[in-house]
């Protein structure tokens, strides 16, 4: 059983006890613990189902690269899944529940796909759900989506916040350990600005366990000087619980940090995301220990080395009483002597090469270990929990020498350096035939903005496993960081460390190397998604000769550890698969992040108010006050109506209809764009803009005008005033305004930038009210201060003035088809003009209205709206707006693509009234269709509805559309049909279908 | 996460900051011209692996259009120069010169 043990465990608090659950059970830990060091001190080896085949699963590494440990955390507004037991830092009341399961851990029924694992081979959903079709959906998807999943998706909303920080520094430095520590210190002593990070809550690596002898001293001692050196030095920032997430273009770099993780008590943010830019950055982010493939090693109590050597010196935690090492190298052989050292027991160290006699394997002998050399193991016994080991000779065919009985094994297939960060922005990877391993090639490393590489790798991430070759590395790599920008590098000496003599490692990718199929089939490679030798070599038989494709096909590596510690393994089972050497099959590509990031980091602070901020006009308190109902427009919420007691929204969209026009309406428009365009050559940029002309526009006039790109299509429209001789106000749509400012800019600086021209974007600098109806001039005549008589001040005409005592200006323009006004005062006057129109319009019978009344106004009256008529295809002679486009200008933005043999084509779907048989209203976005049939064998369609509405003033439905040919077609009945397959029958007629003849808005 | 220096207020501005606008240079064509030109106006664009020259504007800084000629496979910027240039100007073209022999773009070289 695993255990804590009386003594050790150098990074725990033994007089902190701290109690946690774990599937309801009450255990406790020590404060330092992790939840797999407090899993495993109580016996809970097993602690989570594989994927597929729900197999037992235990703890088998120590840090990030774990595969099975994985937990759901916490509870209601706290929970998540997905958290993984080995970097999860132990704290009171913790609760865990494992996954993957049902009902129970112990008993769960999913474990019955392991029976038919051999009918589940690699592919096995690819092959077996695609026929028949109509299964997929119906039987297939819906089992599936049953039995997937690891963690469940929390309920509840996230209590906690999160916060991105932005960084600049000269160095970034990933990784805490030994390499890491000397690669900042060398960077730092050249004056540098270095940010360094380490995941873990610790610093010093693989090192502080290890303890080897640096500078003659403890390397516990080095790292805890070292630190206080860095920590003194004003120009290093340290940062523990930060992860180096992704490397990308440019020296931009993610990471993310865990503040409260640990401590959830804490107040402030939870996560926070490092947006970091640096002109260098060095990763030293170390190894990570490979598994070996015999049959049986995803049996909980198999671990890999360097884990149960971790949970014995940093937690004082064992695994098992009984150890069998099993292993390719030397660094195991410190497991078996830190194992006996902790007065437990190894009855053997099984290592596959066949001979080995550094001092390490001296030492373990002297110990009094067996060790026994080219040996390895032909099956782990135990499926729950290890009972024994059956060896075999590495080199046969797995025919069993000797069982031992053992209730953990320490497995070491060598190390990986984990190139991640290397390789998410381009940096290359080399083969080492000697070590077995891919490490990053100094001479294609990522490129920076000036063309030089900006990532420098040190320590065993680059290859260098022995600890006198990492400092140095470090050292050395640091200053070649910096030279770039210190005129002499002053990063000191590396310090020296000496290392024992070791037995270069042999590559083992099958143990036996000669393993029949059945013993493949029980060799695991990526314990979470159940990926076996035998899989991998499946699909190299069934063609799948790329990595990717490998990987996709058997799920290899696409589990939440994305192949950590499958990734080399399973290649090299590919590469001998066909028969192609490691280098040439190469590796799949490596993503940021390097391990999960929450959600909730990625999006920072940009959640409810601050998610997208608001703009609010001048009224919106009033709006607010006034129990508006408000729809989204632009970066506005305008309202869309303002419904009455006992009033449904529907019925005050009608009253606001029949009020303003019987009566007054009042709206607020300052959401309206407002472009000031300025200058010696605005009207000749204004022609160019617009389809008509506009330089041509007398003072104190106003013109309608429509925007087109230079590929033709329309896209905006408003009323241009021309407020003195060099000075034009443009009115763009609501939310258009930075837009079309960007538009205009765009022209003016990049293709006429000799036109003496400004522009600026003055949306918000006034609050802009539409009154409008029969009524409208006699309740500004009532504010007084300026004549707005029918003669004084004619329609389209615009002018300036003190109104109720504000200085406004008045545009007599109307977008309903009523006598209306557009009154607009600057912004900080809004409010106050508003009230005394409320205050003075209530005798006259003046209401507000909202955007949704403003709609249906403008549809009866045939005018388009931008975004409804138009989307993005549409031109202004598809709407029947020939009128607005001048004939005699040479050129405008548009013009020419206009004239296009498809753009001038009589085919053209044309805007056109629909006027329904029946009165009813026609779906928004309904097709009409025509005789005929197409390919697919649906009928023809021979246009589309773009506005459709009940008409209050009608009583009936109204509606635009585009329609082929319909100008030609009025009086015509087409063919509407509804998504229940009904047909409203609806006639071709005029878009206007109130007061054709304008006398009301010219009143 | 591209950083370009801006030329017109000097910032050595974050991808986030800019707003892309496509190839730069382009000739355009109005009324008048013939099919194949505007269509090559419009339409045509250069797809290089390697020495390009883009639009971008400062958006979120100082508002102006500005050119980058970078390398679309290394990402390598080469400089930066005002919108307000018809051609690249002579330092930009050493500039790529010495740090892309022999390269060619359009009828650039
Ligand atoms: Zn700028």
């Amino acid at each position: 059983m695993s255990t804590r043990l009386a003594t050790g465990g150098r990074l725990i608090d033994r007089a902190r006890a701290v109690d946690f659950t774990f599937n309801g059970k009450t255990l406790r830990g020590f404060a330092g613990d992790t939840l797999a060091s407090a899993l495993l001190a109580n016996d809970q080896m097993m602690i989570g189902r594989s994927f597929k085949y729900h197999r037992p699963r235990g703890v088998v590494a120590s840090g990030a690269e774990e595969p099975n440990g994985l937990v759901n955390l916490g509870l209601g507004p706290a929970f998540e899944p997905n958290a993984r037991v080995t970097t999860t830092a132990l704290f009171g009341g913790l609760t865990a529940e494992s996954q993957n399961h049902w009902p129970s851990l112990e008993f769960d029924i999913g474990a019955i796909n392991s029976a038919f694992a051999r009918f589940l081979p690699a592919g096995f959903y690819y092959k077996m759900f695609i026929h028949p079709r109509s299964f997929w959906k119906h039987i297939y998807e819906p089992f599936i989506r049953q039995s997937a999943g690891l963690g469940r998706a929390p309920k509840n909303r996230d209590a906690d916040s999160y916060e991105h920080f932005h960084a600049h520094v000269d160095v970034l430095v990933v990784g805490g350990g030994i390499a890491g520590l000397q690669a900042a210190l060398s960077a730092a002593r050249t004056g540098a600005e270095v940010l360094l990070i380490e995941q873990t809550a610790h610093w010093g690596g693989r090192a502080a366990v290890d303890d080897p002898v640096i500078d003659g001293t403890p390397a516990a001692y080095w790292i805890k000087t070292t630190l206080q050196t860095l920590e003194s030095m004003p120009n290093v920032r340290l940062r523990n619980h930060m992860m180096g997430a992704g490397l990308y273009d440019h020296g931009y770099a993610l990471a993310h940090e865990r503040l409260t993780d640990h401590a959830p008590a804490t107040p402030g943010p939870r996560h926070r995301l490092w947006r970091i830019r640096a002109g260098r950055i060095i990763t030293a982010t170390g190894a990570i220990e490979r598994p070996l493939s015999f049959a049986g090693n995803d049996v909980p109590g198999v671990l890999l080395a360097s884990a149960l050597r971790d949970y014995i010196v940093n937690y004082g935690v064992s695994a098992g009483d009984r150890t069998v090492v099993v292993t390719n190298n030397d660094d195991a052989y410190r497991t078996a002597i830190a194992l006996v050292q902790a007065g437990l027991i190894v009855p053997a160290i099984l290592d596959a090469r066949p001979q080995a006699d550094g001092p390490l394997v001296r030492q373990a002998r002297d110990l009094g270990i067996r060790v026994e050399q080219g040996r390895g193991i032909a099956k782990v016994q135990g499926r729950r929990r290890v009972t024994g080991v059956a060896i075999c000779a590495q080199a046969g065919e797995g025919a069993v020498l000797e069982e031992i009985s053992c209730d953990a094994v320490a497995m070491s297939g060598g190390w990986s350096p984990v190139v991640h960060l290397w390789s998410h922005c381009g940096g290359k990877l080399i083969w080492d035939e000697e070590q077995a391993m891919f490490r990053p090639d100094a001479t294609r490393p990522p490129l920076g903005a000036d063309g030089q590489g900006f990532v420098q790798v040190v320590g065993a991430a680059n290859g260098h496993l022995r600890t006198g070759a990492v400092l140095a590395d470090a050292a050395d790599a640091a200053d070649a960081a910096v030279l770039a920008d210190a005129a002499d590098a002053a990063g000191g000496e590396a310090p020296v460390a000496q290392d024992a003599e070791e037995t270069p490692m042999a590559p083992v990718w099958l143990m036996p190397q000669g393993a029949s199929l059945k013993l493949r089939q029980k060799m695991w490679l990526d314990f979470q998604n159940d990926v076996k030798v035998s899989d991998v070599q499946l699909a190299a038989r069934e063609g799948y000769e790329s990595v990717e494709h490998a990987k996709r096909y058997t799920t290899l590596g696409m589990a939440t550890d994305q192949g950590k510690l499958s990734n080399i393994n399973g290649l090299a089972v590919l590469s001998s698969a066909l028969n192609t050497p490691i280098p040439q099959v190469g590796t799949t590509t490596f993503r940021p992040p390097y391990t999960p990031i929450s959600m909730g980091a990625i999006g920072g602070a940009a959640r409810d108010a601050l998610f997208q901020p608001l703009r609010r006009t001048p009224l919106q308190d009033w709006h607010e006050a006034h129990g508006a109902t408000f729809e989204p427009v632009g970066q506005w919420r305008r309202p869309y109506a303002y419904p009455r007691a006992g009033e449904s929204t529907h019925d005050a969209v009608i009253r606001e209809v029949k009020n303003t026009r019987q009566a007054i309406g009042l709206l607020d428009a300052s959401t309206l764009g407002k472009l000031i365009v300025k200058g010696p050559d605005a009207g000749r940029f204004l022609d160019m803009l617009y389809t008509n002309v506009m330089s041509s526009l007398p003072v104190g006039r106003c013109r309608y005008g429509l925007m087109c790109s230079d590929n033709g299509f329309l896209i905006d429209d408003g009323v241009v005033a021309r407020l003195s001789d060099d000075t034009w106000l443009c009115h763009t749509t609501t939310g258009g305004a930075d837009r079309i400012h960007a538009h205009m800019e765009d022209w003016l600086q990049c293709e006429w930038w000799e036109w003496q021209v400004y522009v600026a974007n003055v949306t918000e600098q006034f609050a802009q009210i539409a009154v409008v109806g029969p009524k409208a001039r006699a309740l500004l005549e009532k504010l007084g201060g300026v004549d707005v008589s029918k003669a004084a001040l004619p329609f389209m005409h615009w002018a300036e003035g003190t109104l109720a005592g504000i200085p406004a200006r008045i545009f007599r323009i109307s977008f309903s088809g009523e006598l209306s006004y557009e009154v607009a005062v600057a912004a900080g006057q809004g409010r106050a003009l508003w009230d005394r129109l409320v205050a003075e319009g209530a005798a006259l019978g003046a209401m507000p209205y909202g955007t949704e009344a403003l709609h249906v106004m403008r549809a009866e009256k045939g005018y388009i709206m931008i975004g409804d008529e138009t989307d993005g295809t549409v031109i202004p002679q598809d709407l029947g707006l020939d009128w607005a486009i001048s004939k005699k200008k040479a050129d405008y933005l548009g013009k020419r693509a206009q004239e296009r043999s498809h753009m001038a084509d009589p085919e053209r779907w044309t805007l056109v009234g629909l006027e329904t048989v029946d009165g009813a209203v026609i779906p928004d976005g309904a097709y009409a269709v025509g005789d005929g049939v197409n390919a697919n064998g649906q009928r023809v369609t021979i246009g589309r509805v773009t506005s459709t509405y009940y008409s209050p003033t009608l009583g009936r439905g109204i509606a635009m559309g585009l329609v082929l040919r319909g100008p030609q077609r009025m009086g015509e009945v087409i063919d509407i049909p509804r998504l229940d397959g009904s047909i409203i029958k609806a006639r071709i007629v005029d878009p206007v279908v109130y007061d054709k003849a304008g006398e009301r808005l010219d009143g | 996460m591209l950083t370009l220096h801006c030329p017109h207020c000097g910032t050595l501005a974050a991808e986030t900051e800019l707003t892309a606008g496509g190839e730069a240079h382009l000739k355009r064509f109005g009324p008048g011209s013939d099919d194949d030109s505007f269509e090559g106006y419009l339409f045509m664009r250069e797809n290089p692996k390697g020495v390009h020259f883009e639009r971008w504007r400062h958006s979120y800084g100082c508002g102006k259009w500005f050119i980058a000629a970078r390398c679309t496979a290394t990402l390598e910027v080469f400089g930066t120069y005002p919108a307000q240039s018809s051609a690249p100007p002579q330092h930009i073209r050493d500039a790529i010169t010495a740090r892309r022999p022999g390269w060619g773009w359009r009828d650039l070289a």
